[in-house]
């Protein structure tokens, strides 16, 4: 057995299921405060990576400039998206929503392949040390960035949900949309916020990708990797997302350990995640932290 | 004729014999009948370009009417279509191939074996509804596609090939004489959730549908049903894809796709949810419009091609984003379908100069 290889794809779990679960982070957010399932998730990330690459490279902006500045196109697209297409769907059947974010996903990514290429590009040098030594382990120090990050989103996403107005706002909504649209919260603001805020995160998500392993149309697939990890975790839940998220980060890599070492299968990391959620849904379709739907007639 | 062809405002059906009829007026019947005479003309009379378009026309027409009575009849969203279509495709190349089934038999036989493996992995539909659904059948495409990639005594890993059948020894090698082949298949599968809608089970899946606690609530057995309709629906994509694989004679892993589980449910977004001609409309209008695109697009390129130069290369993306974009809009503006819409139009026109 080898131990060091499966510490080092542990860490490395930890890590990209660190980042599985802010992108399922984002996706429940929508989820629980519109009951819109986002199928484009996965694209953000490609917008907000692309964008900004755009930026640093094709217009010779310092990354600490084109990065807020991705994050307000990305605001900007967020409200976009849910007001000129999500809006007049409220109230619509599953199949539709469903299809509508699909089919926002496919407009979006032959529009991006379009304009920037089929081809992975990467970003410029950001950090000065490439690697860093931890605790006898070469660590990149993009993924230390990574980490960093996704731990500095995820407390900022407490801290908006518990002590501001905003976030109370839409806690209220996600809880009963009717009773805080009688109390005076502005639904349709908080519907326009919640698919802001999840393409910003998401564009930073797509940002921290890109720096780690170069910016491509391949990143989209953290999208539908998005899936298992919100089924482990719940679909209503945040806690759960990211619980769900570093599950399936670290499930992806050991799947990987085992494959590699003993079963010489090939590519079961990409699959394994998916058997994982099929086995969930069927012992436990709620996931381990979402709210089980009761109904009366 | 006319007096019983037009039917003004309000309901006269006054039996329950009458409210099944297959036909409701004479009109559809009639309509129907006609079409189904100029689709047997259409080899002699149509160019082989048109006749390959009715083909595939046809064929993702037979699958996607299995996924309306998974979708638009009881309600269950799959996102794994394709998978079942490719299974079919492989099953029936299958046994024509290593045990020299002939292609005719070896189109239903592929059939059920898809509905098997449709109703495992409809398993789940056990249990959970709705969007946990949806993501489950996601997982069933790409546990299905891994399948294929790595069953190589089924696929080789990459594909097969797939031989055109023989009609009592006369080889329909043809486009002309494989068209009959999708047609007949086409007309049983029309005739056959026609007259599922019409029966117990359908009113049972459509009662599952509208509110499953009341239709359990009724003696339904939820589960049997659930599972039921995920067997119908596999059955008819099977044998799509093994009407597919005998047509293009050769099965590729990678045609089965998540964006063609995509493609079959905008047809029947596009068609009309529920609709039996919706399935094949919207077919109609998803094979065709890459087509419309390409000549709207060249025709826009010979015009003036310095200012759309561009497009050139991006043909495929135009395509794609033509597809999203019709999607979004009939779900904005049309969320009934194309069925429901000639259903208006031929309302209007019967009711001219009135509204009803």
């Amino acid at each position: 057995m080898n131990w060091f290889l499966l510490t080092q794809l542990l860490a490395n779990g930890l890590i990209v299921g660190m980042l599985y679960g802010v992108v399922a982070m984002c996706f429940v957010l929508i989820y629980k405060s519109t009951q819109v399932v986002n199928f484009a998730q996965g694209e953000f990330l490609v917008l907000g990576a692309w964008v900004c690459l755009a930026m640093v490279v094709k217009a010779g902006l310092p990354f600490y400039i084109a990065f807020p500045f991705t994050l307000v196109f990305m605001t900007i697209f967020g409200i976009l998206i849910q007001t000129v297409i999500l809006r007049p769907l409220i109230g619509e059947p599953i199949i539709s929503i469903i299809m509508v974010t699909i089919a926002l996903s496919i407009i979006m990514q032959s529009i991006l392949n379009w304009t920037f290429g089929n081809s992975s590009a990467s970003f410029p040098q950001i950090f000065p040390v490439e690697n860093v030594s931890l605790f006898g382990l070469q660590v990149e120090t993009a993924y230390i960035m990574s980490l960093v990050l996704s731990v500095f989103v995820m407390a900022l996403f407490y801290a908006f949900f518990q002590y501001s107005k905003y976030g109370l706002a839409m806690r209220a909504t996600a809880y009963d949309q009717q009773a805080a649209q009688s109390l005076g919260v502005s639904v349709g603001q908080v519907f326009a916020m919640s698919w802001a805020i999840s393409a910003v995160v998401s564009g930073i998500a797509g940002i921290i990708i890109g720096i780690v392993s170069g910016v491509s149309s391949s990143l989209a697939v953290i999208g539908i990797k998005v899936f298992p990890a919100v089924i482990v975790g719940g679909l209503d839940s945040i806690v759960g997302a990211i619980v769900g998220g570093v599950i399936i980060g670290l499930l992806e890599n050991l799947a990987e350990f085992v494959d590699g070492q003993y079963l010489q299968w090939g590519n079961l990391y990409t699959i394994a995640p998916f058997y994982v959620l099929i086995i969930i849904l069927v012992i436990k379709p709620y996931g381990l932290f979402g709210t089980r739907d009761i109904e009366r007639i | 004729m006319a007096s019983t062809a037009l039917r003004p405002c309000g309901d006269f059906r006054t039996t329950y014999k009458t409210d099944q009829y297959l036909f409701q007026t004479k009109m559809i019947g009639w309509t129907a009948a006609a079409a189904l005479l100029v689709l047997i003309l259409a080899p002699v009379l149509a160019s082989s370009y048109v006749v390959n378009l009715l083909i595939l026309v046809g064929i993702s027409g037979i699958s996607a009417l299995g996924l309306n009575v998974l979708v638009g009849m009881t309600g269950q969203i799959s996102l794994g279509h394709a998978a079942f279509y490719g299974f079919g495709a492989f099953s029936s190349a299958y046994l024509a191939n290593n045990y020299g089934v002939p292609v005719l038999i070896a189109i239903p036989v592929a059939g059920v074996m898809t509905a098997i493996v449709g109703m495992i992995f409809g398993l789940p539909a056990a249990r959970i509804k709705g969007l946990y659904l949806a993501i489950a059948t996601l997982a069933s495409q790409f546990i299905l596609v891994d399948f294929f990639a790595r069953a190589t005594w089924f696929t080789n890993g990459y594909g097969v090939d797939a031989s055109k059948p023989e009609f009592f020894g006369i080889p329909l090698d043809t486009d002309e004489k494989y068209f009959y082949v999708v047609l007949a298949w086409a007309v049983i599968s029309m005739i056959a959730v026609a007259n599922l809608k019409r029966s117990r089970d359908g009113r049972a899946l459509v009662a599952v549908r509208d509110h499953y606690l009341s239709a359990e609530i009724m003696g339904i057995n939820l589960t049997k049903y659930r599972i039921l309709a995920f067997g119908i629906s596999s059955f008819f994509a099977g044998v799509a894809g093994a009407l597919y694989a005998h047509y293009i004679e050769f099965v590729s892993v990678e045609t089965f796709s998540i964006s063609l589980s995509i493609n079959f449910l905008a047809m029947i977004i596009i068609g009309g949810l529920g609709s039996v001609p919706g399935a094949f409309l919207g077919a109609m209008f998803i094979e065709l419009l890459p087509q419309l695109v390409q000549l709207i697009s060249g025709f826009l390129i010979t015009i003036a091609p310095t200012v759309f130069g561009l497009i050139e290369n991006g043909k495929a993306y135009i395509e794609q984003i033509t597809v999203g974009t019709v999607i979004i809009l009939f779900l904005i503006f049309e969320p009934e379908g194309i069925a429901h819409r000639v259903g208006q139009t031929r309302k209007s026109i019967k009711l001219y100069p009135f509204s009803y």
